[in-house]
C-alpha cells in the first residue's frame, strides 16, 4: 500500500500546468535517490475518466537519508508466498513498436494479476490483489469483474465488502465500475439500509455527484424508499436553489409519488418562491415550464399575472422566455371567443419579448430571433401595416461582452 | 442584477490559432514516450484511446502517420470467444471498446479483421427486455450502450438483427421534463448522454420524436459567457461538451443557434502551444480525448482546414460515404 506521507516541502519543478487543489490521492515510493521522492499523482478527469497521472518531483527540506524513508511497497515478485506464480508481463500486441517503460509498483501488481486471470485462480491471495490493482488503477473495469468473481467463489463476507467498496466511493466517487460494482453487492445483499445515508454522505462533497444520483434514484425504484426524498431535496435545494440535480430529482419524486395534479399549486408556489430568492436561475425555470408543459401555460390561472409581477423586481432571461412561452402557448391554444385584436396584442408582446432578448442575450441571438420569425409566421396578421422583425437587428448601443441581464 | 456565472476566463495570451502541426505531433507521439504512466493508467480504455488518436489523426488528414497493421493485428487480438471486443489484450469485453474497435476498423477499411458475425451475437445478447443495452454481462445498464449498439451494427449494416422498436420506447423513456435525456429513466439531462440519445435517434430513423426546439434550447442554454458549452446547468465548460453539444445540436438542426464565432475562440483556447494537444479548459493537461473532441469541433463549426465529420458517429464524413452510411440530421 502507498502511505500518504505529508512533507513539508516546497515544489521546485512541476510539470506544467498542475493545479494544487487536483492533488488527490497523493501517493508517494521511495525513490533511488534519497534526496527526491517521485510523486505520482492520479487525479482522473471526472468527465471521460481520463487517467491523469502526473508526476512531479518535491525536492525535501531538510533531506532524508534512505534508512529514513519507511519502505512503503514490498513487490509481489519479493514475496515467498508468491514464488509458486509466473508473473505475465504486459503485451502490448503481436508487434509491440512501441517500448513503454512502467512504473515499478503498477507493473509487478499488474504482472501478478494477469498471472492470476490466466489461470482463472479462485484464491484469498487472488482477491487480495484484486485490492492492490484496485487501488492503482480503479477504473479497470476487469480487475472488478474478477473481484465480483472472486466474491462469489470465495463467499466473501458481503458485509465487508460493503466497507471496502464504500471506502473506496469516498476516495474516488466520480468512476462509474465503484457505483456499478456498489450496486451489485447491495443486490446480492438484498439490503439497500445503508444506501440513502452513505449517497448523502458523498453528495455533501460533491452535490452534483452524476453517478450518486443514478444510484440513488435506483435504490429509491427499486426499494421504494421515497418516504423522506422531497424532504432531501429541498434540504439541498436550501443548501444551493441552483442545484439541477435536486430539481431533477423532485421532479422524479413527485412524478413516482403523488404525481403533478394535485400537487401542481404548491410546486408553482415553491417555484416563485425560490426564484425570488435567485432569479436567474436556470433549473429552477426549466422545472416550472417542464411540470406546466403538459397541460400547457396558459391553462394555469393567474400564472401569467404572477410572472408580469415578477418581472418588475425579479427579472431575467428564464423570465422572458417564459413570458414568451407564456404568450405562445396562449396563441397556440386559444379559444374561437378571442377576437383577433387580442391575438395580436398577445404577438406584439411576444415579439417584443424576443427582439428584447436578441439584444440582452446577445449569444443566443439566433435563437431568439428565430422564436420571433416563427411565432410572427405562424400567428401573424396579413396586415401589412405590421412592423417587419428584423432578422438582425443593430443593437442601438453596444452590447459589451460579458452584459448580463440586469 | 447581475450574478455570478461559473465560468472560466480566457487570458489574452491564450492561443488563438489553430495549431494543427503541434496537435499531430502530439498524438503521432503518444505513447512512444518513455515514462508514460499515464499511457499505462488507461490501458483499460486503449480501445477508445486508439479510435480518440486515429480519427483526430485522420480528419487532420495524418492518418499515415500511424501503425495500421500493428493496430488491426491489436484488434484482432481483442475479440473474444463471445464476439464482443475488449479495451485492450487480457481485459474483458465491453460494449465501448466493441464500438471503438468496429470505428477503427471502418476508418481503416478493415472490418473483416473481426468475426462480424460474433460482434453482432454479442451485441444482440446484450439487449434487454426492456429494450435497453446493457454494457457487458455485469448489466449495467446506460443509454450510452443502445448508442454503442446501433452504432455498431449501423456501421456493419446489421441493425435488423436487434429488436429496434423496444430499442427506441427504452431511450424514449429517458427523454426527461426539459427535453433532454439522462443514462437511465428518470436521470438527469446531461449533454453526453443527449449526444447518445440524439445520435441514436438519428440512426433508427426516430428524430422526429425529439421536441427539437425544446432541446434546441437546453443545448444552447449550455453556452457561457467565455464562449465555452457546459454540460448541464451551472457547470464549467469543457471542450468536450463542444462535441456533445455542438453535435446534438447539429443533428436536430439547431447548430446555428450556438455563438459559433465565440466557441470557436474558446476551444483555441483550450490548445497546448508548447506540447500540442488539447485540455478540458486552458490552461489545463492535455489529453487525447479532449484533442479529438476540440478538432471536430471546430470541423462541425466549418473550419476548412479539418475534414467533415460526422455529428452521428463522430467519424470523418469520407469513412461513412465510403460504406455508404448516412444517418438522418433534422435541418
Amino acid at each position: 500500500m502507498f502511505a500518504i506521507i505529508t512533507l513539508p516541502t516546497v515544489v521546485l519543478d512541476a510539470t506544467a500546468n498542475l493545479k494544487k487543489h487536483e492533488l488527490e490521492n497523493v501517493s508517494c515510493c521511495a525513490n533511488v535517490n534519497v534526496n527526491r521522492l517521485l510523486l505520482s499523482v492520479n487525479a482522473p478527469h471526472p468527465c471521460c475518466q481520463w487517467p491523469r497521472a502526473l508526476t512531479c518531483t518535491i525536492y525535501h527540506a531538510p533531506l532524508v537519508s534512505r534508512q529514513e524513508i519507511p519502505p512503503v511497497f514490498l513487490c509481489f515478485r519479493d514475496r515467498k508466498e508468491w514464488a509458486d506464480l509466473e508473473p505475465v508481463p504486459q503485451d502490448d500486441g503481436p508487434n509491440p513498436v512501441v517500448k513503454i517503460a512502467y512504473s515499478e509498483k503498477f507493473s509487478d501488481v499488474y504482472d501478478y494479476f494477469r498471472a492470476l486471470l490466466k489461470n482463472d485462480e479462485r484464491s484469498e491471495r487472488a482477491f487480495a490483489l484484486t485490492s492492490e490493482a484496485i487501488e492503482l488503477n480503479a477504473a479497470n473495469y476487469t480487475v472488478w469483474h474478477y473481484r465480483r468473481v472472486l466474491l462469489q467463489a470465495l463467499s466473501k463476507d458481503l458485509r465487508e465488502e460493503m466497507r471496502y467498496i464504500t471506502a473506496i466511493i469516498e476516495e474516488q466517487p466520480k468512476n462509474y465500475q465503484v457505483w456499478h460494482h456498489r450496486r451489485m453487492v447491495v443486490e446480492w445483499l438484498n439490503d439497500p439500509s445503508e444506501e440513502l445515508e452513505f449517497i448523502a454522505d458523498i453528495l455533501s462533497q460533491d452535490a452534483k455527484n452524476y453517478h450518486a444520483w443514478q444510484h440513488r434514484q435506483w435504490v429509491i425504484q427499486e426499494y421504494k424508499l421515497w418516504d423522506d426524498e422531497l424532504d432531501f431535496v429541498e434540504n439541498l435545494l436550501e443548501e444551493d436553489v441552483r442545484n439541477n440535480s435536486a430539481w431533477n430529482q423532485r421532479h422524479f419524486v413527485i412524478s413516482h409519488t403523488s404525481g403533478f395534479s394535485d400537487a401542481m399549486e404548491r410546486e408553482i408556489q415553491y417555484c416563485l418562491y425560490q426564484i425570488k430568492k435567485a432569479p436567474n436561475n436556470e433549473s429552477a425555470w426549466n422545472y416550472l415550464k417542464g411540470i406546466l408543459q403538459p397541460l400547457g401555460l396558459s391553462a394555469q390561472p393567474g400564472l401569467l399575472e404572477r410572472v408580469l409581477e415578477l418581472k418588475q423586481t425579479h427579472c431575467s432571461p428564464y423570465l422572458l422566455a417564459f413570458l414568451f412561452d407564456c404568450y405562445e402557448d396562449a396563441l397556440e391554444n386559444s379559444k374561437e371567443n378571442v377576437a383577433e385584436e387580442e391575438q395580436q396584442k398577445t404577438l406584439k408582446k411576444a415579439l417584443e419579448i424576443c427582439q428584447l432578448l436578441a439584444q440582452e442575450d446577445t449569444i443566443r441571438k439566433e435563437y431568439w430571433l428565430f422564436l420571433g420569425r416563427s411565432l410572427k409566421n405562424k400567428h401573424g396578421s396579413s396586415d401589412p401595416s405590421d412592423e417587419p422583425l428584423a432578422d438582425d437587428p443593430e443593437p442601438s448601443v453596444p452590447v459589451s461582452e460579458q452584459q448580463e441581464m440586469s | 442584477m447581475g450574478t455570478q456565472v461559473k465560468d472560466v476566463i480566457i487570458k489574452p495570451d491564450a492561443p488563438s490559432t489553430l495549431l494543427l502541426d503541434k496537435h499531430a505531433d502530439y498524438i503521432a507521439a503518444y505513447g512512444s514516450k518513455k515514462d508514460d504512466y499515464e499511457y499505462t493508467l488507461s490501458e483499460y480504455l486503449r480501445m477508445s484511446g486508439i479510435y480518440w488518436g486515429l480519427t483526430v489523426m485522420d480528419l487532420m488528414g495524418q492518418l499515415p502517420r500511424m501503425n495500421r497493421q500493428e493496430i488491426i493485428d491489436f484488434i484482432k487480438a481483442c475479440q473474444h470467444e463471445c464476439g464482443g471486443i475488449s479495451a485492450s489484450i487480457g481485459h474483458d469485453p465491453h460494449l465501448l471498446y466493441t464500438l471503438s474497435a468496429v470505428q477503427i476498423l471502418c476508418l481503416y477499411d478493415s472490418v473483416d479483421a473481426l468475426d462480424v458475425d460474433k460482434v453482432v451475437e454479442y451485441i444482440k445478447g446484450l439487449q434487454q427486455e426492456d429494450g435497453s443495452f446493457a454494457g457487458d454481462k455485469w448489466g449495467e445498464i446506460d443509454t450510452r450502450f443502445s448508442f454503442c449498439a446501433v452504432a455498431t451494427l449501423a456501421l456493419l449494416g446489421k441493425m435488423d438483427t436487434i429488436n429496434v422498436d423496444k430499442a427506441v420506447e427504452f431511450v424514449l423513456s429517458c427523454m426527461n421534463f426539459d427535453g433532454g435525456f439522462g443514462c437511465r429513466p428518470g436521470s438527469e439531462s446531461h449533454a453526453g448522454q443527449i449526444y447518445c440519445c440524439s445520435g441514436f435517434l438519428s440512426l433508427t430513423g426516430q428524430l422526429h420524436q425529439v421536441n427539437a426546439d425544446l432541446l434546441g434550447w437546453w443545448l444552447c442554454e449550455r453556452q457561457l459567457p467565455s464562449g465555452g458549452l457546459n454540460g448541464r446547468p451551472e457547470k464549467l465548460p469543457d471542450v468536450c461538451y463542444s462535441w456533445w453539444v455542438l453535435a446534438s445540436l447539429k443533428i436536430i438542426g439547431r447548430i446555428h443557434w450556438i455563438d459559433k464565432a465565440k466557441l470557436r475562440s474558446f476551444i483555441l483556447a483550450c490548445q497546448d502551444e508548447e506540447t500540442g494537444g488539447f485540455a478540458d479548459r486552458p490552461g489545463d493537461m492535455v489529453d487525447p480525448f479532449h484533442t479529438l473532441f476540440g478538432v471536430a469541433g471546430l470541423s462541425l463549426l466549418g473550419d476548412e482546414q479539418i475534414k467533415p465529420v460526422n455529428p452521428v458517429l463522430c467519424m470523418p464524413e469520407d469513412v461513412l460515404q465510403r460504406i455508404n452510411l448516412q444517418p438522418d440530421l433534422l435541418s
